[in-house]
């Protein structure tokens, strides 16, 4: 047992956090912003020719031949700087969707709610998006549809979901204490007031028992441990942002600080897999399946 | 990464499992929780047992993976836990183990290992709890002796006790954290009184203990003197860093009890506890892959009897535990007592009759955000040491 990052691994997530901070950094997000609905195809490109999509397809395929375990770290850094589009969508669809693997070609699918994020940029919809009715969503940067007839999810989907959240959870506790190290109240840092120190805390320990829950569901691949991941990664992500938000006081809910697009995006990721009532009814059924 | 196990690693696992097959029918009965000599001999005796055949030093000398199947295996055989053996075996011990001299690991070990000799914590004092560091027990230089006056309170086993891992003031000049010292007091040295104290659960866990110009050899000192505050944080990561990993087995052993419990009793047709249970599975199914990280987080350091000098995780000695211990005890302690909530739920009016299962456990579940740093503090440690937000007063 060596439940750590390889040197590969590292340098693999290093590797995307590099191009994302050049290709997708803060100037970027808040250009994708002002333009709500649209897609930059030439990141996505930029994204299939560093094998974000065909992270997982074999070698022989034209694929990178990569396992489960890349993948999160890979999505988990794409959660961090809250990179728009559908891309757990699109890398699914890698191997069977022409054009999907080298990000020719951007795919949505009907979620199990029956959304569907980013359906008019589409080029490629799975699922019946038939009687699709748009929302105004809450998320700028992801724009969806509400289908009549919603789908099935594969597991990777919630698994490569709960990667985000755990990236968008890491990012919002760093945004938090990056903050209370410089903001000054009272004479002093507002990161030595207990009050917020503890909000700190907690975002931490949420984030790094949700890390070990992903990254454990990416090794194994099993069904409760992706459950497992999905539910606290759900709750980092969210609690996180809010926390972050909270913790940045009035500049917090203001639309020029990004907080609001890590809790909003959260929002969105929590439906793309069923209700979070689902997994709880499954890891209830789990506890009876097994002998003591 | 990676969580399968070596073959040497699966080996250890088939044989223990069968070691305890055979062992554990032949225990004799369980003391009743208010006998505390029963429970020393029967803890005492679990450990006479482990020790001959060969697991006694697992928590000292095997392979963090080794450990984690071993606490694995023995709690899902449902095989008795270190019990009085807590303070030897998981902090004590593994302290003298990387700050003691080559005679103090040789005079003190052995004794824990062979399951003769029980440990107990004297750290906290009425006026220092939280502060710490604020301890007033005195220690002052006679010859080659230390006469220490004054007293501890909630240490746990005191009753029992052979030895005491005390705080002591041996400087009352210096600052608070300098003039401190680490000394190992034998039990029975004329000057000490031990006066239970009754907890919430109505039993005497832990005592009061009075000490009224206690001889210690200047000898039983570990570190150097007035240094004692650096070895009570190795002591202390040893406490939070790993001591209640085991006890996460045992938490998702009793979940699927309280399932089968309210499948039985009809309470599980209700989804908002269907729910709640299932959620905790998610989270204890977590915590156990949190251990599993830590653990192997710690591997690259040296197991704790053989090695003596600086480890990587945050400049203490080998084998120690980092400050990451604090963010799963935090975590755990209060999982821990949402299980208990939620068995409370399963029984319904039954949970109020301290004869029916978890309903000790749920009271005893309550000290869990308190002792070995109350929840408050480990946030500290956590957004001063890990998050490095500024230290606050
Ligand atoms: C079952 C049990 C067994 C124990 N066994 C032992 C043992 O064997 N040996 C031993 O030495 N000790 C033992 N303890 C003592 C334990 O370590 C202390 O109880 C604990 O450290 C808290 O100290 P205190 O009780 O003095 O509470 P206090 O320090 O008085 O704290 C009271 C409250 O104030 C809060 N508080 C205090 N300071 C701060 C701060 N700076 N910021 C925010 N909040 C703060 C605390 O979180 C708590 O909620 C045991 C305790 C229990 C419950």
């Amino acid at each position: 047992m060596r439940f750590q990052l390889t040197e590969d691994q590292r340098a693999l997530r290093d590797g995307v956090r590099e191009l994302l901070a050049r290709r997708f950094g803060r100037a970027a997000l808040r250009a994708a912003v002002e333009e709500p609905g649209r897609l930059d195809r030439a990141l996505w490109r930029e994204l299939g020719a560093a094998g974000f999509f065909a992270l997982r397809l074999p070698e022989a395929r034209g694929g990178v031949g990569l396992g489960l375990p890349e993948a999160v770290l890979a999505f988990e850094e794409a959660g961090r700087t809250l990179l728009p589009g559908p891309l757990v969508a699109t890398h699914l669809a890698a191997g069977e969707v022409p054009g999907a693997a080298t990000g020719e070609a951007v795919v949505a699918d009907v979620g199990a709610c029956g959304l569907v994020e980013w359906l008019a940029e589409a080029d490629v919809v799975r699922g019946d998006a038939a009687g699709a009715v748009p929302l105004r969503s809450v998320d700028p940067l992801t724009p969806l549809h509400q289908v009549p007839v919603a789908r099935g999810v594969d597991p990777v989907a919630v698994l490569l979901t709960a990667a985000e959240q755990l990236g968008s959870a890491a990012r919002a506790c760093e945004l938090a204490v990056q903050h209370a190290r410089g903001r000054e109240q009272f004479g002093q840092p507002i990161g030595g007031f207990q009050a917020v120190k503890h909000l700190c805390a907690e975002m931490l320990v949420r984030t790094e028992t949700a890390r070990a829950a992903v990254y454990a569901a990416a090794v194994t691949a099993d069904a409760a441990d992706i459950d497992t991941a999905r539910l606290l990664a759900d709750e980092a992500a969210v609690r996180g942002a809010r926390d972050c938000l909270q913790v940045h006081g009035g500049m917090g809910f203001t639309w020029e600080f990004e907080v609001h697009l890590h809790l909003k995006r959260a929002w969105v990721r929590t439906h793309r897999a069923g209700d979070a009532t689902e997994s709880e009814e499954r890891m209830a059924a789990e506890l009876l399946a097994q002998p003591i | 990464m990676d969580l399968a196990h070596t073959p040497e690693e699966e080996e250890f696992r088939t044989r223990l499992r069968e070691w305890l097959g055979q062992v554990l029918p032949t225990l004799p009965p369980k003391p009743s929780p208010d006998d505390w000599p029963g429970r020393r001999a029967y803890d005492l005796g679990w450990q006479r047992r482990l020790y001959d055949a060969g697991y006694a030093d697992v928590h000292w000398d095997a392979s963090p993976a080794v450990r984690l199947i071993f606490l694995e295996e023995t709690e899902k055989a449902g095989a008795p836990y270190v019990g009085a053996g807590f303070v030897g075996l998981l902090h004590a011990g593994p302290t003298i183990a990387a700050e003691g001299t080559a005679e103090q690991r040789a005079r003190w070990l052995p004794p824990i290992l062979r399951g003769e000799e029980v440990w107990c914590q004297g750290f906290s004092e009425p006026d220092a709890g939280s502060d710490l560091a604020a301890l007033r027990t005195r220690a002052r230089r006679d010859g080659d002796d230390y006469v220490v006056s004054g007293s501890k309170i909630w240490t746990s086993h005191a009753e029992v006790a052979d030895w005491c891992e005390l705080l002591v003031r041996t400087d009352p000049e210096a600052p608070k954290h300098r003039g401190i010292s680490w000394l190992a007091m034998p039990m029975d040295a004329p000057g000490i009184t031990v006066r239970p104290l009754k907890t919430l659960a109505g039993s005497a866990e832990f005592a009061e203990v009075f000490l009224d110009e206690v001889r210690v050899p200047v000898a039983n000192r570990v570190g150097d003197e007035n240094d004692g505050w650096r070895v009570t944080m190795v002591t202390l990561s040893f406490e939070r860093g790993t001591a209640f990993v085991g006890e996460v087995v045992a938490c998702r052993r009793v979940l699927r009890e309280l399932a089968g419990e309210a499948h039985k009793n009809g309470r599980w047709d209700d989804p908002v506890l269907r729910r709640r249970l299932g959620r905790l599975n998610a989270e204890f199914r977590a915590l156990w892959r949190l251990t599993q990280w830590n653990v192997s987080e710690a591997m690259g350091v040296p197991p704790v009897g053989r090695s003596r000098g600086r480890g990587r995780t945050g400049g203490v000695p080998g084998g120690v535990p980092g400050v990451g211990g604090s963010v799963f005890k935090l975590r755990y302690s209060h999982a821990r007592q949402e299980l208990y909530d939620a068995a409370a739920d399963v029984l319904g009016p039954q949970a109020l009759d301290l004869d029916r299962p978890w309903v000790l456990d749920r009271l005893s579940s309550l000290s869990y955000t308190i002792a070995a740093g109350t929840s408050q503090i480990q946030r500290n440690i956590v957004a001063e040491r890990i998050l490095g937000l500024p230290k606050g007063r």
